[in-house]
């Protein structure tokens, strides 16, 4: 018998994410190696974002999870962001 | 097994993980907070961040993220494998991952003996010359590397007492709450480092 949630990911699956993971990589490396000056960091970011979304989504398998469990990541890191936001106002602004 | 046991299986599985997430979430701001610091510290000593980095082998930093982006995936197979009950398949995994662990801290090891030998850790004489920039720089390079090693160590705990129970067969195909939350728990570390690495190597 099953428990848990019923969907069983196959490691095709994980295999592929694992090498999206790698380009993703790959392109940071390449990326910080251009002088984009202030635009790196936010390259960098955006990219270990993309990352890291694609690790919540596919390996900790929040693609196959409760809506209730969605919700509350998502309020989660979106409350992180409110907090970088409003710190760097009041940085910036003081 | 009656419909009953299993439901009351699947309830505990499922409350069990919720609380692994609740746990996660305290982690995720613990080393937010330190990112922030990092963040307004770094607009503030963009300069001297730059040449601090310059430090720091990018080589050794792109090895490890190979290494805790190949255990992940090996996690996340184990899983796969514990509910297929191809359970030797799950202890290979599990025991792959341990050992690309063990390779992230002995570079890790190599890494911070580098630093050492050349008198950059935290508190020495050449630290105290360099400018409030550089040694705000290696403070929190000490501090958010040291800090996500501890958390590799003790997920490599976790993945040796995973091994054991799939061996002694206390972790299975119905019960492998363990294995599971351990490995979010890894994803987690692994989620971290992912954000560590441009931040604090490719800031050159």
């Amino acid at each position: 018998m099953e428990n848990g949630n019923s969907h069983i990911t196959g490691y095709f699956t994980f295999a592929v994410v694992l090498i999206i993971l790698l380009i993703l990589t790959t392109l940071t490396v390449t990326v910080a190696g251009f002088k984009l000056g202030a635009y790196s960091a936010g390259a960098a970011l955006l990219i270990a974002s993309i990352k890291v979304r694609t690790v919540i989504t596919y390996f900790m398998h929040l693609k196959s999870e409760s809506r209730f469990l969605k919700v509350i990541v998502i309020g989660v890191f979106t409350l992180y962001g409110l907090i970088i936001i409003v710190t760097f106002v009041d940085y910036l602004f003081r | 097994m009656s419909s009953q046991t299993t439901n009351n299986l699947r309830y505990e599985h499922d409350t069990g993980k919720l609380g692994m997430w609740l746990f996660l979430f305290t982690e995720l701001y613990l080393f937010g907070g330190l990112f922030l610091v990092y963040a307004v510290f770094r607009a503030k000593y963009s300069a001297e961040f730059h040449s601090a980095a310059q430090e720091l082998d990018t080589f050794i930093g792109t090895l490890n993220t190979v290494f805790l982006l190949v255990s992940s995936m090996t996690m996340a197979m184990s899983i796969t494998a514990i509910r297929k009950n191809q359970t030797k398949l799950a202890a290979f995994l599990v025991f792959v991952t341990l050992l690309l662990a063990a390779l992230f801290i002995l570079n890790k090891y190599f890494e911070w003996s580098h630093k050492f030998h050349f008198k950059l850790y935290p508190g020495s004489e050449v630290l105290k010359n360099l400018g409030q920039g550089q040694l705000l720089f290696f403070g929190l390079y000490y501090m958010m590397t040291g800090l996500h090693a501890i958390h590799v160590l003790v997920g490599m705990v976790l993945l040796l007492i995973n091994l054991v129970r799939i061996r002694s067969g206390k972790v299975n195909q119905q019960h492998y709450l363990l294995l599971e939350n351990s490995g979010l728990y890894w994803h987690l570390v692994d989620s971290i480092w992912i954000f560590l690495f441009p931040l604090l190597y490719l800031v050159t």
